[in-house]
């Protein structure tokens, strides 16, 4: 059973290239079963959700949370760029970006194609400006702007003459992140990441100095404190779950929704201890999803997550 | 110095110190402890004010107990860089060691400005504590404190008159820090808060400047609402500098006559920012007090060009004006035809990643600029397209300028007429420019730019270059050249070893060299550190993929690189994608 085409939460035709819901399908597989092409996948469709609701609502674990080898952060192991294993780890429901090789998203991810996205997405069919035509790779601090003002002007876009609504892709998406127990919180552009994999290792980067408090009194890491292998240590148990506020000011954990969804409706970043995410992992249960998951746990490592989606789904429903 | 001695015993020491107390600079003091060790020591202990431009330079200990009667100390950490993103955000930078070592030596402190640096709330608490006498506390581009600390501030420093917050990153976690401020405290003189994102109470500042007399500065974070400006700027009429908050509101009929005659009230006004959504209909509130105008920052105001137009050309006295290119050409021309008194020009990107319409700002706006304004030193333009020509009456109009950086946004772009490099266009700038003392380059250049800049640029203290140059020679022309030299920042520039390694002596003459994305190798970076011990050779490569840096080639390419001078020797709070080279 192949996805339906016009499978599209907004409501238009999206081309190959452009945003493609496939993404949200799920997809039942065999462990280690991800191809690039998703096509081919052998397995029961299940298309849970109507073409008009947004988010993909059923539990769905990230890329390799279940990876008992590497878990980080209930995120996928490895540096941003490096090739997926996929021989590793029972993955249930991978986003066509995400388990495919090379990790290339559907045609998104950088400045240029982001504008060029936002054009189509919710747009089909209205002519929308004229995007800038080449969709360049967006080069660290050039132009040579300072943070603080990318980040007053990304919460203050200018408006264009013809601009209606004013969302201008300022080719930067700041949004702070905090975590638990360390002393000063950090800013991240999310449009400097591709997927979830390159945000996961930067994040990774940026707060390994306080997991393990390692840190002198000036917040700073010591040179021996620290190592990636004890980081993974540390987090292999998913000590850490990364969560999200989105624009309704609900609280869910990364990794539900493509990443371009992501980006879009995310305000801030919060890496709380496992134990605090509970209860947002709580599972408020349908008749569907019931079912789904005595299918889904014969024979699999897989981890509940990210039921609020499916609430928020519902209710919108 | 034989005779040394005996001359200087000619007058007691108080004498001494009164003569330098005349000296302008710290370097004319820095000679004059030189010459005898009766100066040194007369100089020393008279020495009240220290400017630590890399706070890596020297020991804060060695500094203090050299100077002990510092009133006033001023700090930079992180390299220039770090403001793009470019410096691993855990590099360094604390502010720890330097206030704990101040608040052990110079218990009489009273200024501290600290630029770029890590500062906790434990620092802040500390200053809080440890000061009796504090009165200014700036920071600038700072980071890792929150407005706890800033409560603990508010709470302990009777005697403060300047708290200045200029673009940090602080976390709100306080939301009443404000109220720390004792009822009987009014000392205030400047209360810059724009920077801070949560919510300000309010009345709590209404109050709080009410009973201040003295403030002249009055900068506010976007969270005010313009409603509530007008009862702020009834309490302070006497203000010199004001910072708006939101600059728009919902539809409100009377509000504009309120905040019109709350402006005008404001007869000492001379500068103003914030501005933050402004928009066409409260824009002219401001107008009854433009003409006393001589700052103008509307760099993070969305107007559009013809608002702009109106707005600037009332302010005829205007000396500074930063403004985002939706000014476009036009808007430049006006400005030349009514601000004849503008000494400094900042042009900032509405749209940085070129993903909407083409803005119509373009090289000819600068040269109206340069041709109407005969008392233009400083300007920063960012702009899409740029000619030689241009450049060449640039830099015959303006032959004052003393800081010039034109950002060209798209790298390696030519002159857009002519398909040529930019060279003879900057070069025209380095020597026309005899007092040119920043400079900024961007487009497509080759060496010869820098053969030029070497060459004449004599007063020159700060170089930035990206995306230019073919081979070494550039960097060698630099460096052998530029005798002010102080900081030089480079990426993405085809140099390596060599002008490095021919070079080493010139780098310690500098505060700083950073060199990110370029051609140089571990190889190069350890014989430097061998020869030059007064050099912190920071070799950082976060990629860490693969051996320790130390079992590396030599051949192993650098990521970035980062040398400065120090008396300190190597510091010890490198982080892991950090290595300093012995």
């Amino acid at each position: 059973m192949s996805p339906s085409p016009e499978h599209d939460y907004t409501g238009g035709a999206v081309e190959d290239g452009a945003l493609n819901l496939k993404e949200t399908e799920l997809r039942l597989g065999l462990p280690g079963s991800e191809s690039p092409d998703r096509d081919d996948k052998v397995g029961i469709t299940l298309e849970l959700l109507s073409p008009k609701s947004f988010v993909s609502g059923a539990k769905r674990v990230f890329c390799d949370a279940i990876d008992a080898g590497s878990a980080k952060w209930g995120f996928s192991a490895g540096e941003a760029g490096s090739e997926v294993d996929k021989g590793k780890g029972s993955v249930l429901f991978t986003p066509k970006g995400e388990g495919s090789a090379g990790g290339k998203p559907p045609g998104l991810g950088r400045v240029g194609n982001d504008a060029a996205a936002s054009g189509q997405v919710g747009n089909s069919g209205k002519s929308h400006r004229e995007v800038a035509p080449a969709a360049k790779a967006q080069v660290v601090g050039w132009p040579p702007i300072r943070s603080y003002r990318k980040n007053t002007m990304a919460t203050n876009p200018p408006k264009y003459k013809e601009d209606v609504d004013g969302k201008l892709g300022l080719g930067c998406l700041y949004v702070k992140v905090s975590m638990e127990g360390a002393p000063y919180l950090r800013k991240v552009d999310l449009k400097t990441y591709k997927d979830y994999r390159e945000l996961s290792s930067a994040l990774e980067k940026m707060f390994s100095c306080f997991t393990i408090g390692q840190c002198n009194s000036q917040g700073i890491p010591s040179r021996d404190g620290l190592s990636e292998s004890r980081l993974m240590d540390l987090l292999n148990g998913s000590e850490y779950v990364l969560t999200y506020e989105d624009k309704d000011g609900d609280w869910m954990l990364v990794g539900d929704v493509p990443w371009e969804m992501f980006t879009d409706s995310c305000k801030r970043l919060r890496i709380m201890k496992g134990s605090d995410a509970i209860g947002l992992g709580k599972f408020r249960q349908t008749e569907i999803l019931n079912n789904l998951q005595s299918e889904l746990l014969k024979g699999s490592d897989a981890i509940g997550l990210a039921p609020r989606a499916m609430e928020k789904c519902k209710s919108r429903n | 110095m034989v005779g040394g001695f005996r001359w200087a015993a000619m007058f007691p020491d108080e004498v001494w110190e009164h003569v330098f107390s005349f000296l302008p600079a710290d370097a004319d003091r820095n000679a004059a402890a030189l010459v005898c060790r009766a100066w040194y020591r007369i100089e020393r202990r008279s020495r009240w004010r220290v400017f630590v431009g890399n706070c890596y330079a020297v020991e804060p200990a060695a500094a203090v107990r050299r100077f002990p009667e510092v009133r006033a100390a001023a700090i930079k950490g992180k390299p220039h860089f770090a403001d793009f993103n470019l410096v691993p955000s855990d590099w360094g930078g604390g502010a720890e060691a330097w206030v704990e070592a101040m608040a052990e030596g110079w218990p009489h402190l009273e200024e501290l400005r600290l630029k770029r640096m890590v500062v906790s709330d434990d620092c802040l608490e500390l200053i809080a504590r440890c000061f009796k006498n504090f009165k200014v506390l700036s920071l600038v581009s700072c980071e890792g404190f929150s407005t706890a600390g800033l409560a603990a501030i508010a709470a302990n420093c009777r005697n403060l008159r300047e708290l200045d917050l200029h673009e940090n990153e602080v976390e709100d976690n306080c939301l009443h820090w404000m109220s720390h401020f004792p009822e009987s405290f009014a000392s205030l003189v400047t209360l810059n808060i724009a920077c801070l994102e949560g919510e300000v109470n309010v009345s709590v500042l209404e109050r709080l400047i009410g009973r201040c007399p003295n403030l002249k500065t009055l900068r506010l974070n976007h969270s005010v609402p313009l409603e509530r400006l007008v009862g702020l700027l009834h309490r302070v009429p006497q203000l010199v500098d004001l910072g708006t908050g939101k600059f728009a509101a919902q539809h409100h009929p009377e509000l504009f006559s309120k905040l019109e005659s709350a402006i005008a009230g404001c007869k000492n006004l001379k500068s103003l920012s914030g501005f933050w959504e402004a928009g066409p209909t409260y824009l002219p509130a401001i107008y009854s007090v433009c003409e006393g105008l001589t700052s103008l920052n509307l760099s993070y105001a969305t107007l559009q060009g013809p608002e702009l137009i109106k707005l600037i050309s009332r302010c005829k006295n205007l000396q500074r004006l930063w403004v985002m290119d939706l000014i476009e050409d036009d808007g430049l021309i006006a400005v030349a035809a009514s601000c004849k008194l503008l000494q400094e020009l900042r042009v900032f990107p509405s749209d940085p990643y070129g993903a909407a319409q083409p803005i119509s700002l373009t090289e000819h706006g600068l040269v109206a600029i340069s041709a109407g304004c005969p008392m233009l030193h400083s300007v920063l333009y960012f702009c899409r397209q740029m000619t030689n020509a241009a450049l060449l009456t640039v830099a015959k109009n303006c032959p004052n300028f003393t800081c010039f950086r034109l950002c060209i946004m798209e790298p390696h772009t030519p002159d857009y007429i002519t398909r040529q490099p930019l060279d003879a266009g900057f070069s025209a700038i380095v020597e026309s420019c005899k007092h040119l003392r920043r400079l900024s380059l961007s487009g497509l250049l080759t060496d010869l730019v820098f053969k030029s800049i070497g060459a004449s640029a004599n007063c020159l203290e700060m170089l930035s270059v990206a995306f230019a140059g073919d081979g070494d020679a550039g960097l060698h022309y630099i460096l052998s050249g530029c005798k002010n030299l102080r900081k030089l920042e480079i990426r993405d520039c085809p140099f390596g070893d060599k002008p490095l390694l021919d070079n080493a002596a010139k780098l310690e003459t500098m505060r700083s060299l950073w060199m990110s994305s370029c051609s140089v190798t571990l190889g190069a970076c350890r014989q430097l550190a061998r020869k030059m011990p007064l050099l912190n050779v920071e070799v950082i490569n976060e990629r860490k993929r693969g051996l320790p840096l130390e079992l590396q080639p030599d051949n192993c390419p650098v990521e970035k690189l980062y040398i400065y001078r120090t008396v300190a020797g190597p510091r010890s709070d490198t982080p892991s994608c950090v290595w300093i080279l012995r």
